[in-house]
């Protein structure tokens, strides 16, 4: 009788525990949005996000030019890091020998494990630099941004194409072979579009990382609110928007900040959303 | 002796190669980009920890490692304690729940049960959210609402949060793992679920929960949007876990905004690699342990 009481009181404790999760997503959720909505109506959801001036002196927050600035890095990182990528995929699937793997497998944990401000500091001291003396304008600018994203989504496109490449029946493969195509042909023309769903994936990730991305962005994009002409001009981001200003804002231009996270994690619902659709449906075929 | 045989046939000598090769072109541009790809990841990877030696390894002085900071030593000892401290609180608030939720989802729930979806459905959602949104939110809530202000509390119990996902992920995975024989044995001899889940479960299920908890760490010892706003910046020890303290990746990030320790930054950044390459290597060693476990299972 004691013993079953037990059993009773630990899966309640179990239960509880796995609520945790329910809990946080609904309590992040509803800090963010109840402190976000009531700027957004005052400054009127039209303004906010589509207006072009981002002025908290003058109470104008229009935070247009941050949206477009996380759309071209992204955009500009999926540019590098997407070809790239499932080339090298390809490569740790199907060209490297096993003895290589095993030296580059561990390699590629390694630039996923490296910190996002450790990145930063790269871009800072190196790349930064590296655009101003070849390229045009101060070196911080979306390009600089792209090429450093680009970098580092490159291990969460390689290991997640890596897995749906190799996911693949070894018949196709071989089929193709037997048929006389090359080693190339067959990875390319077989292999690769079997594994389209899961590529897809990969990169919808590389996406809500590179979107995400806080710190690196941060130290060499810029940073001027306003939208760009040029892809070697500075840019802000909807997340550097939040940590710049977040240290001493207040009152409205605080709530704004807010309302800027809340649209972030809008667009991050929308890839997830994306993201276990396209895995559903790559589950299901 | 059957497979060397079977290795002849296949192997193709390095004329045979140059010869297919001349006759389809579209297949050497391929190959070409293939190895072209793989050459410029690794080069950037093993440019960039080369980089970060080369320029940070020359400044590693005593004086970095000084027990007080001061603007003139700018010492990262105090923002090495203060990681450990992190780590460990976080720790210390993620592990229980996130093994919790992964015995209830696993050893508990029934099929089908609608709850299990929704926790799945959330843990992904945990996932994705990028930490400046959990540091907003961490402001919003443990520094404001609860008013703690910036506390290494806060900053623990933000990061609980963001790695909780991944401690049930993996220990989700380690417990799936374990062959039900296990479990019909223990049943079999009299055991209850509870007696089960701990005695014989969860121990066989150790390495797999070992490799979520490090690379837990390996996110804790990195983040830094997160903190800025929770913990916050001082950069003295916290030995109250009330009191604002800047970790090391924190530090890093106030000391390249400064802009005026170049050198000092460049050693912390290597100090902070040293850590990632520590974390990486156990974190290998760990799964490679439970791989072989599975194989001998």
């Amino acid at each position: 009788m004691n013993n079953n009481k037990k059993e009773k009181i630990m899966q309640g404790v179990f239960l509880v525990t796995a609520c945790v999760s329910i809990l946080a997503v609904a309590l992040i959720c509803f800090f963010l949005f109840v402190n976000g909505f009531p700027a957004m109506k005052e400054i009127g959801l039209k303004n906010f996000q589509l207006g072009k001036v981002w002025k908290p002196g003058n109470k104008k927050f229009g935070i247009f030019p941050m949206i477009l600035g996380s759309i071209y890095v992204t955009a500009g990182a999926l540019v590098i890091g997407v070809p790239i990528g499932i080339l090298m995929a390809v490569f740790m699937a199907r060209f490297c020998p096993k003895k290589l793997h095993k030296i580059i497998k561990p390699a590629v944990d390694l630039l996923a494990g490296i910190p996002s401000i450790v990145y930063g500091f790269f871009g800072l001291i190196v790349l930064v630099p590296f655009v101003r003396n070849h390229f045009t304008g101060d070196g911080n600018s979306i390009f600089t941004a792209s090429i450093l994203l680009g970098i580092m989504i490159l291990p969460t496109i390689i290991s997640v194409s890596e897995s749906a490449i190799r996911a693949v029946p070894d018949s196709y493969y071989e089929g193709s072979l037997a048929l006389g195509a090359t080693h190339e042909r067959s990875v390319f023309l077989a292999v690769v579009p079997a594994a389209k769903s899961g590529i897809l994936a990969a990169v919808i990730l590389g996406v809500g990382r590179a979107i995400g991305e806080t710190m690196a962005v941060m130290m060499i994009a810029g940073n001027q609110p306003r939208v760009p002409n040029s892809i070697f001009q500075g840019v802000r981001t909807l997340t550097t928007n939040i940590v710049i200003e977040m240290g001493y804002a207040t009152d409205l231009h605080r709530e704004a900040l807010i309302a800027t996270g809340v649209v972030l994690v809008v667009f991050i619902l929308l890839i997830n959303l994306t993201f276990s659709v396209i895995k559903r449906r790559s589950s299901k075929a | 002796m059957n497979k060397k045989e079977e290795k002849a046939i296949n192997r193709l000598s390095v004329s045979d190669r140059v010869r297919t090769y001349l006759h389809h072109p579209g297949s050497l541009i391929l190959w070409l980009l293939v190895v072209i790809a793989a050459i410029a990841t690794l080069g950037v990877l093993f440019y960039l920890i080369g980089y970060i030696l080369i320029h940070g390894i020359p400044y590693l002085t005593p004086d970095l490692f000084a027990w007080k900071y001061d603007s003139d030593n700018v010492s990262m000892m105090p923002a090495i304690i203060n990681t450990i401290l992190m780590t460990l609180i976080s720790l210390v608030i993620a592990v229980p729940f996130g093994i919790g939720s992964a015995i209830y989802l696993v050893e508990y729930a029934k099929r089908g049960n609608k709850l299990v979806s929704v926790i799945r459905v959330t843990a992904e959602t945990l996932t994705g959210i990028p930490s400046i949104i959990y540091g907003l939110f961490g402001m919003l809530f443990f520094v404001t609402y609860l008013k703690w202000g910036y506390s290494m509390i806060a900053g623990a119990c933000t990061l609980a949060i963001m790695v909780l996902p991944v401690i049930m992920r993996t220990t989700e995975e380690a417990l799936i793992a374990v062959p039900d024989s296990y479990r019909e044995g223990s049943f079999g001899l009299g055991a209850g679920r509870l007696r089960t889940v701990f005695k014989i479960v969860l121990p066989a299920a150790v390495p797999g929960i070992m490799s979520g908890i490090i690379l837990s760490i390996g996110r804790i010892v990195g983040e830094t949007a997160a903190l800025i706003y929770t913990s916050g910046t001082i950069a003295d020890v916290a030995l109250n876990p009330m009191n604002s303290g800047r970790t090391l990746a924190v530090h890093m990030y106030s000391l390249s905004r400064e802009g005026l320790h170049t050198d000092q930054a460049n050693a912390t950044d290597v100090v902070l690699l040293i850590i990632v390459f520590l974390i990486n290597g156990i974190s290998g060693l760990v799964s490679r342990k439970f791989i072989k476990g599975e194989q001998e299972a």
